[in-house]
């Protein structure tokens, strides 16, 4: 079954253009360690899933790039265009020339409704492409005004017209001090109407990866691309296909509803961490061994403490819940977990929540979000479900 | 992509504006090896084939045949217009977009704003519909002129309101360069004064200049070049300061140097919306993230490095260095001690190859030392941008939305003070239709608002931050 990506606005963009390049680089590795016959299933279940057949043979990512200025799309289709493995289809990229000015409610308001039939048909022509649809995967960042405003719109209308397909979100938490003045805001108006539309939110946060980069892959100079790399890394290791119940060459067929029917029991408790081991730039990797047991058994320990590294762990004790083990090419692992945890987001949550509203309270760049729609009763309305959100798993 | 169009009004305006297109074209040269008109060059110039007689010769795509600037000159005298057209830029110029007169505004407010400005308005308004119809999708008019004159302060401002009115969803960024404490123009307060409640009404960002800091960075450059530190080399003519190279043989004029640096300020606040980079800024989000409260719209802008150093291989020390420089108060382009004051917003956007680690570093190590207002702490706006400006490996436009600019205002209605107390000059300013003192009155109110706006601000930076109650919900 597939998936339809939809990446949107800049860092929705970058971040799908080294997912698919990571899925199609993962899949097509020339070193196995399986045999050939596993190889090819697997190659095939992958491809069958992010990736249609194109007359030419090279494959096409099944995404949508969606974006409000044209210089991020232009790289991302060129840039998969040159790279000859894979490609972007001709007509999967919509743009505009101005783009949303970090403004959710220019996002949301203005060109959603202005571009709602363009974005959704495409939509529709990528879905048609598929044989079955698994459902749909939206890549955005919570600071910005497309990724943020648009997404939450295009999520919702998804929701309408898809109703029975499922939606996964994966959003990027910015960086505690800020790349964006007003992230605060936009994140809180964008997790309030995700929460209301979408299935699944899976979250990454910059300064978490940016740790990541730092001191276990040990890069000097850490780039958005490096960041990004690894972010596709993780993600990789959650869709990639999964054995079934039936054997070693059966793959399971529904990727995201495999996920969620584990992870998201409740509708109340959507949001979804990554943790992933091992971590390592590809020149330790010769100078390290593993051990299945070992690498699991840190894996428990990082889940336990709550900690996002294999490094600087902190003992709390809290219960663990399930878990999903694959087997992959590589050997990666990877652990999609929701629990008590989360209460590290929540905890970054609630003072999102918190220094939103004391500019709030201040009225500090309402205007920008008035002048395009938005009251302040929605406002209000996002802190109130954020803060139920928060409660709930407070009680957990 | 977006376009913008560059109004320069008056002396000074046009000026700094000669200055202006002379590096854009530069910069685009630089970056654009193939001659293609790419989206990038798009963004401030047309690319038109003269031959074509009329309005048709405008051509999208291709090979680049002429650029012309879109740019709109307006002067009340013909000296500086005219110098230009016959300077080494004047196919860049549409002789379409020029409107000149002969007499001059003679340093009056009124003048400039009254007078010429019911004089030319359907002609203003006719060349601003023309270049705004060139464009595909305009997003911004640039305006430059000088506060303390009379054409570029009046009818500059007299512009603003028809930009308003006309073009309600296109931004109005305005670079005013302010009368410094040694003005030569006597009546430089008034003009200021009265062109500052235009700007506080309806300009959307204001980025405010004075010439005597322009003055001493430029001598500090020198200095650096004539002092033969150790261990240094520096370019003596970098970018920053000189346009040399261009016409070998032109014999420097006095204000050059510094009107390239508020060229290269102007530059680097559109690069990112130009050329591609890791995390995009545009113009648009520069307002929104700036600006909380409409009528604080004041962006003090700092800009480094000035000069270019020898040596190709720039060690993590330099780069951290550039960031304090940025927030030195001997880098500001207007006379202003940010660190000391507080800080409502702040926006970073470099150049070149930095990334994202080197900009986070800087900022973890800056912010202690700088006071945020309590309800944005994390106010920080960055951007990277890939392509460096020529002659650097990479720079730095530091943009604060900060109190600091409050004694630049207090003084300049300080003088203006001293002279309405005695009703110096004012009839040259009465006797003109449609100026009453109560125009005078309604400026200054509009300043004091201005001030005391800040003065609130400020009054809140040694109160201990409120601790505002959570919002409660029934489970």
């Amino acid at each position: 079954m597939s998936v339809v990506t939809v990446q949107l606005g800049q860092c929705g963009n970058q971040i799908g253009f080294e997912v698919f390049d990571a899925l199609y680089t993962d899949s097509h590795c020339p070193q196995g360690l399986c045999s050939k016959r596993e190889n090819e299933a697997y190659q095939a279940s992958c491809k069958e899933r992010f990736f249609s057949e194109e007359e030419n043979g090279v494959p096409s990512a099944r995404a949508i790039l969606v974006d409000m200025e044209p210089k991020v799309t232009n790289q991302t289709l060129s840039k998969a265009a040159q790279s000859g493995r894979w490609k972007y289809g001709q007509h999967s990229c919509f743009c505009q020339k101005q783009g949303s000015g970090n403004n959710w409610a220019y996002g949301y308001s203005v060109h959603g409704p202005r571009h709602e039939e363009s974005i959704m048909n495409l939509i529709q022509k990528e879905v048609e492409k598929c044989d079955s649809l698994s459902g749909f995967f939206i890549i955005m960042s919570m600071a910005g005004g497309t990724g943020s405003g648009l997404g939450a719109f295009v999520t919702q209308n998804l929701q309408d017209q898809y109703s029975n397909s499922l939606k996964m979100n994966h959003i990027i938490w910015p960086y505690e001090t800020g790349e964006v003045i007003v992230q605060n805001y936009n994140s809180i108006l964008t997790l309030s109407h995700l929460y209301r539309s979408s299935d699944a939110l899976l979250v990454h946060e910059n300064d978490a990866v940016h740790k990541i980069c730092a001191k276990l892959m040990n890069i000097k100079q850490i780039s958005f691309s490096d960041i990004n790399q690894v972010l596709a890394h993780q993600l990789g290791s959650v869709f990639q296909p999964t054995y079934s119940v039936e054997g070693s060459c059966h793959y399971r067929r529904n990727p995201l509803g495999d996920l969620m029917e584990n992870l998201v029991p409740h509708p109340e408790f959507k949001m979804l961490g990554i943790r992933n081991i091992p971590q390592m730039s590809e020149n330790s990797l010769a100078y390290s061994t593993f051990t299945w047991a070992g690498l699991l058994k840190h894996l428990r320990q990082m889940l336990i403490s709550n900690s996002k590294m294999e490094e600087g762990i902190d003992w709390q004790v809290r219960p663990p819940l399930s878990r999903l083990p694959t087997l992959g090419k590589a050997s990666l692992n990877r652990e999609l977990q929701f629990n008590t945890s989360i209460a590290n987001l929540v905890i970054l949550r609630g003072k999102d929540v918190h220094s939103a509203d004391l500019g709030k309270k201040l009225r500090a760049y309402i205007h920008q979000y008035t002048k395009f729609g938005l009251e302040e009763e929605d406002f209000l309305d996002s802190f109130t479900l954020l803060e139920q959100v928060v409660a709930s798993y407070c009680n957990l | 992509m977006t376009q913008s169009v560059v109004v320069q009004v008056g002396q000074c305006g046009n000026q700094i504006g000669c200055c202006f297109w002379d590096l854009a074209l530069r910069e685009h040269a630089a970056v654009n090896q193939k001659g293609i008109y790419d989206e990038a060059l798009s963004s401030f110039f047309r690319n038109v084939d003269t031959r074509v007689v009329g309005d048709g010769g405008s051509i999208s795509k291709g090979k680049i045949c002429t650029l012309k600037a879109r740019a709109v000159l307006i002067d009340m005298e013909e000296g500086v217009v005219n110098e230009i057209l016959q300077g080494p830029l004047r196919d860049v110029f549409d002789s379409k977009q020029l409107i000149t007169d002969i007499s001059g505004s003679g340093n009056n407010w009124a003048v400039g704003h009254k007078v010429f400005g019911s004089l030319y308005q359907e002609k203003i308004l006719e060349k601003l519909r023309k270049s705004a119809e060139h464009c595909d999708c305009l997003q911004c008019f640039f305006i430059i002129h000088s506060m303390g004159g009379g054409t570029g302060s009046g009818l500059g401002t007299f512009l603003l309101k028809m930009l308003e009115d006309e073009f309600p969803e296109v931004y109005r960024f305005v670079t005013s360069v302010y009368p410094s404490g040694e003005d030569d123009v006597i009546t430089s307060p008034y003009n200021s004064i009265l062109a500052m409640k235009e700007l506080n009404e309806h300009a959307d960002c204001v980025l405010p200049i004075d010439n005597q800091s322009l003055f001493d960075i430029i001598s500090k450059i020198d200095l650096m070049v004539n002092s033969g530190k150790l261990g240094t080399t520096i370019k003596p003519k970098s970018l920053i300061t000189s346009s040399a190279g261009a016409v070998k043989k032109r014999h420097q004029k006095p204000f050059d140097a510094m009107n390239n640096i508020v060229a290269n300020l102007l530059l680097n606040l559109t690069s990112s919306a130009r050329f591609e980079g890791s995390l995009n800024m545009d113009l648009n989000e520069i307002s929104m993230n700036l600006v909380p409260f409409p009528q604080l719209h004041y962006l003090v802008s700092s800009l480094t490095p000035l000069y270019t150093l020898a040596d190709v291989n720039i060690p993590t020390r330099r780069l951290d260095q550039m960031f304090s420089d940025a927030f030195s108060k001997d880098h500001q382009l207007i006379r202003a001690d940010p660190k000391h004051s507080l800080y409502l917003a702040c926006a970073l956007m470099v150049r070149g190859n930095v990334q994202v680690s080197d900009l986070r570093r800087n900022i973890e190590r800056l912010k202690p030392s700088l006071q945020f207002v309590s309800w944005n702490q994390e106010g920080w706006k960055t951007s990277l941008c890939s392509v460096p400006p020529v002659g650097h490996s990479h720079s730095l436009l530091a943009l604060a939305n900060n109190t600091c600019v409050k004694p630049t205002f207090m003084e300049l209605r300080e003088r203006f003070m001293r002279l309405y107390k005695k009703k110096a000059h004012l009839h040259h300013y009465l006797q003109i239709e449609g100026m009453e003192e109560s125009c005078f009155m309604e400026a200054l109110s509009s300043l004091s608002g201005l001030i005391e706006e800040y003065n609130q601000l400020d009054a809140t930076k040694s109160m201990p931050v409120e601790d505002f109650p959570r919002l409660s919900v029934a489970m």
